[in-house]
């Protein structure tokens, strides 16, 4: 869902939960009593907000955030120059390998990139060549070298 | 590269349990063990060792950005001194705005760029101020800079889990 909520979809205690929340929870018996205290509402009403938050869209999911790479996949960003005119029939090429795990046109000369994730690293080299050996274009390839802490959080 | 940890049969069972996400109980690392048929404190043990080797990064609620307002998104990509990039790259990380911050290799001459920080904001105009304050703050260790908004998306999956049938 792309719409935004009306203002008044979400009250005071609905956002405090939004915002406490996308901070870890801990692992615990009652995970939800520190942010209940804080809320001043007791643990049921949590997690009944929760579902509501879930149910009106307000929120995507919530549980545990794998590091996929921790896992033990290889996973890789790939970029391609396509010409306007061939641009439908590489992404039917492209979105044909099951390796291509999501795929976005994006507004520049590299017009096309896409995320390679497979099981081992070197699984992804391949991938790669048999894209350029299909489409006769250059996959250019930015695997992640380093990647930095994050302080985003969505203010409700 | 940072060794795989090994997950055993069990972990997986407990990732693939909660992988759509927790059950909404004020309990649910102990619901999570009824179904598993495991003691709640077994549960628990795993899932901070996953976590504090790095296969769960945290617990938590995902919020819907659209949903809240924040409807625009760019793909900043910053050309940095390599001698300045770790520092810079972890000052813009931290910054509230930005949900995902890499390093990554250029490929010259298409591509000069080595930090790409994904940048969002309620309009195309908030992203837009947002890359002129980053801009501002990485100052002459930066050699150049571009933004790329997304204009369809072609293919989305879940990612499938390593090791997984």
């Amino acid at each position: 869902m792309r719409a935004t909520l009306p203002p008044d979809a979400l009250d005071a205690t609905d956002r405090l939960l939004i915002n406490r929340l996308q901070d870890g929870l801990p692992l615990t018996h009652d995970p939800f009593a520190p942010v209940a205290r804080a809320a001043g509402i007791p643990e049921t009403e949590v997690v009944d907000r929760i579902a509501a938050l879930r149910e009106i869209g307000a929120i995507t999911r919530f549980g545990p955030f794998l590091d996929a790479e921790a896992m033990g996949g290889a996973f890789c960003l790939c970029a391609m120059a396509v010409p306007a005119d061939r641009f439908d029939e590489v992404m039917t090429l492209v979105n044909a390998h099951p390796e291509v795990a999501h795929n976005y046109e994006r507004r520049h000369k590299l017009n096309m990139w896409f995320v390679l994730a497979c099981e081992r690293p070197e699984e992804i080299a391949d991938a790669a060549q048999r894209i350029e050996g299909q489409t006769g274009l250059k996959v250019l390839r930015f695997p992640k070298l380093k990647e930095f802490f994050i302080g985003f959080r969505v203010e409700a | 590269m940072t060794p795989v940890p090994t997950l055993d049969a069990t972990d997986r069972r407990i990732l693939k349990a909660t992988a759509s996400g927790l059950p909404l109980t004020p309990h649910p690392f102990e619901e999570v063990g009824r179904w598993l048929v495991l003691p709640e404190n077994e549960v628990i043990a795993r899932m901070q060792a996953m976590q504090d080797d790095g296969v769960i990064r945290r617990v938590a609620l995902a919020p819907n950005h659209y949903a809240l307002g924040l409807s625009a998104n760019g793909m900043s990509v910053w050309d940095l001194a390599d001698d300045q990039a770790d520092a810079l790259g972890a000052q813009v990380g931290a910054l509230p705005f930005v949900s995902h911050c890499y390093l990554r290799p250029r490929a010259l001459p298409d591509w000069p760029y080595n930090l790409f920080a994904m940048l969002h904001g309620a309009t195309q105009d908030e992203v837009e101020a947002k890359r002129a304050e980053l801009a501002a703050l990485l100052g002459t260790a930066c050699r150049g800079h571009d933004i790329l908004y997304s204009t369809r998306i072609l293919k989305k999956t879940g990612m499938r889990f390593a090791g997984e049938g």
